[in-house]
């Protein structure tokens, strides 16, 4: 599904990302942890295409197609959805009718008809259930005055609703309470299936234990240092990173 | 109602009935600006002696009238004799069918669902019928007829019911109230007259269809609108069609009356020729408006949606003089490019627990200058008055300027005074965020205006409120990124 090859990418000339490879497959669950400054939520950016991001060497590949190419509204409707660390606040632009323009826009895309009103009714009282989402939140202006909770949740909710193939979650596990990443990753795991793929960046391997991956990897000073099980979670949980980063410093010299 | 098409349609499937009055051997007065014009131009109109001496007093006054200085812009020079005065309504299409129409405009006009014959009519196309004023009045003067409503073109007013003209016109906005007011005062060509009697609560929104008659309202429209005693109106003037005119100084004067238990709902959507790219050639729109909540318990609300004109100068006001009394000014002012806006309102606080209300939606974009001025104002009998200002503005790009000048004047302790305000820009990460769920640049931009300025937008009738809405998103197209 997704394949990316020796990726660097810059903002303002600095290299933050250093040489990535990654190859997430259908049905995946791939997390990715590391230290402060590592460059995790950078490749989240250059995934979902942000300006300041400047790809400078390597290749991705989504679903056969140069993702590169495409401006960020293209990969969105080609099934890439980031779950933003900071949700914005759109003051008075309802949260049901930006979805409604988003899943239409994205299913012109794909050349299907736009749900008609009923539709989309059942389908968000079917997706605010599966994620655990207050129906009141849902017809409120989008993320406006809602807790930093509430916005990780509408992320969810977002995703349930706009069903990428590829989710990234971006430190979505990040100031929630332990009842709250319950619910999240309960919506998570609803949601994965043998077609789509989840690519979770976390600080903590406290989601983990709610979200199990196939694969982790430790991104480390741009690179992916290492990759394993989820048992790798366990070890950075007990070791910290900083053997990670001795390791990864002796391999480039 | 009647849809506008129906209506449209009915007009065109009949027989001119009036036809245009033929013994007018000069179309267009010269440029210039004196008694004997004036008097020309009464004449022509056949107007009361009453009117004419009003007009010429207007002048006196007009002569004695200095350019304000205040405002917060470089008021253009406008050379009062350069202007004609007098033009006999055209009855010439500029052009013989819409493919010899800039294609450009023609696309504005899809966009915002314009059907095809007032395309037309506003491109400036023949059509079957010629619509002016007074006829696409007489469709409605029957229905409006049998409840007493009298709803008609200001000089068929003079005509028709001259004791109701004389006892009401330049009541609430007097000849010598600022230069412009004078000036429309002395040389106003046509505009429209309301008057709602005792009670009634008018079935339909009152619209001039500006859209499909612009030609021939002229550069200086005068609107009276007066509600009797527990009488409700809602009016609605201009259209989201892009408005060319060869005029370029555009200087009406609206007056509203609000009796005891009355209310007025006075809608605008302003899409006159903003210029080009570089601010040449658009409308100077400078504008009079003032209403009276001359009763208790009156009521008065003014909504704006300004996009259109190089300067936009106006400050639709209300001055609460009954007891309970209400004003409200809802306003969203679009400016792009090297457009202008310098507008506000005023809330006069007379009468014991008067309520204003002020919502004020700036949006710049280029290299425009935005500003909102207010005057809020308590007198010294106006116990328990109250008011709410909210005026926000939001700026896309960095070349773009907001300004606001609140002024507050309280004489009377009781009052109770609220101003809110806040500044924003549009975010890169508010439109990456919407880009990311697959909205594209254009539409997101849209999205967040909208949003915006939802509640001044709410208070639009329906139907105006759908079309103000693409207005919006039209009109800020391609200002981003």
């Amino acid at each position: 599904m997704l394949k990316i090859k020796n990726l660097h990418a810059s903002v303002e000339g600095n290299e933050i990302l250093k040489g990535i490879d990654l190859d997430i497959k259908p049905g995946e669950i791939h997390a990715i942890m590391g230290p402060n400054g590592s460059g995790k939520s950078s490749l989240a950016s250059v995934l979902a295409g942000k300006e300041e991001y400047e790809v400078t060497e390597g290749s991705i590949e989504f679903e056969g197609k140069d993702l590169l190419d495409m401006d960020p509204e293209i990969r969105a409707r080609e099934g890439i959805f980031l779950a933003f660390q900071y949700p914005v606040e759109i003051p008075g632009v309802s949260n049901i009718g930006f979805l409604k323009t988003a899943i239409n826009d994205i299913r012109e895309h794909r050349q299907l008809p736009p749900l008609t009103a009923k539709e989309f009714l059942q389908r968000t009282k079917e997706r605010q259930k599966l994620v655990d989402f207050n129906s009141k939140l849902v017809n409120r202006s989008l993320n406006e005055g809602f807790s930093g909770g509430e916005k990780k949740r509408n992320e969810i909710f977002q995703l349930a609703m706009l069903e990428p193939k590829l989710a990234i979650l971006d430190e979505t596990d990040s100031g929630l309470d332990i009842d709250a990443l319950r619910i999240v990753a309960d919506g998570v795991n609803k949601i994965q299936s043998e077609n789509n793929a989840f690519l979770i960046i976390t600080h903590y391997q406290r989601l983990l234990e709610y979200i199990v991956p196939d694969i982790v990897h430790v991104l480390a000073g741009g690179k992916i240092v290492k990759s394993g099980t989820k048992e790798l979670a366990l070890e950075l949980e007990e070791k910290g990173y900083d053997w990670l980063k001795e390791d990864a410093l002796n391999k480039t010299v | 109602m009647k849809s506008e098409n129906e209506i449209i349609d009915d007009f065109t499937a009949r027989e001119y009935e009036f036809g245009f009055v033929t013994d007018i051997e000069m179309d267009v007065l010269p440029p210039g600006l004196n008694e004997e014009v004036i008097h020309f131009l009464s004449a022509k109109k056949e107007e009361p002696q009453w009117l004419l001496d009003w007009r010429l007093k207007s002048y006196e006054a007009f002569k004695r009238q200095k350019m304000p200085k205040w405002q917060n812009f470089e008021a253009p020079d406008v050379d009062f004799q350069d202007i004609s005065y007098y033009a006999a309504p055209k009855d010439k299409p500029k052009y013989e069918s819409l493919d010899e129409v800039d294609p450009e405009l023609l696309e504005t006009f899809e966009k915002l669902g314009i059907p095809l014959n007032e395309q037309k009519a506003l491109a400036g196309v023949a059509v079957d019928a010629v619509f002016d004023s007074v006829s696409i009045g007489t469709t409605y003067k029957d229905e409006l007829r049998k409840l007493g409503i009298i709803f008609c073109s200001m000089s068929e007013a003079v005509k028709e019911h001259p004791e109701l003209v004389k006892k009401y016109l330049g009541t609430v906005v007097p000849p010598n109230d600022n230069i412009y007011a004078s000036l429309n005062s002395a040389v106003f060509s046509d505009g429209s007259f309301v008057y709602i009697p005792e009670g009634v609560r008018c079935p339909m929104e009152l619209s001039t269809y500006f859209r499909i008659n612009s030609q021939n309202t002229g550069q200086f429209e005068r609107t009276l609108i007066v509600a009797e005693k527990g009488s409700y109106v809602s009016y609605l003037e201009g259209c989201t069609a892009p408005r060319r005119d060869e005029n370029q100084l555009h200087a009406a004067v609206v007056e509203l009356i609000a009796m005891e238990d009355a209310e007025i709902k006075y809608s605008t959507v302003q899409n006159w020729f903003p210029g080009d790219n570089e601010g040449k050639g658009g409308i100077y729109n400078f504008v009079t408006k003032r209403g009276i909540c001359k009763g208790n318990n009156s009521k008065i609300s003014w909504t704006q949606v300004e996009t259109g004109s190089s300067i936009t100068w106006k400050y639709p006001s209300v001055i609460l003089k009954g007891d309970n009394s209400s004003g409200e000014f809802y306003s969203v002012a679009v400016t792009k490019n090297h457009q202008i806006a310098d507008t506000g309102t005023k809330m006069n606080h007379i009468g014991k627990n008067t309520k204003s209300r002020i919502i004020s939606k700036g949006i710049s974009a280029g290299k425009s200058q935005n500003s909102y001025r207010g005057l809020v104002q308590i007198g010294n009998r106006a116990q328990n008055a109250r008011n709410f200002t909210q005026c926000d503005s939001l700026l896309i790009g960095n070349k773009c300027g907001a300004h606001t000048f609140p002024y507050i004047e309280s004489k009377n302790k009781s009052a109770m005074l609220e101003h809110e305000a806040t500044t924003s820009k549009i975010g890169e990460d508010q439109i990456f965020y919407l880009n990311q769920r697959g909205i594209d640049p254009e539409q997101a931009v849209a999205l967040i205006v909208n949003g915006y300025a939802k509640e001044v937008l709410n208070q639009l009738p329906m139907e105006f409120a759908v079309e103000a809405r693409k207005l919006l998103s039209l009109t800020l197209e391609g200002s981003v990124g």
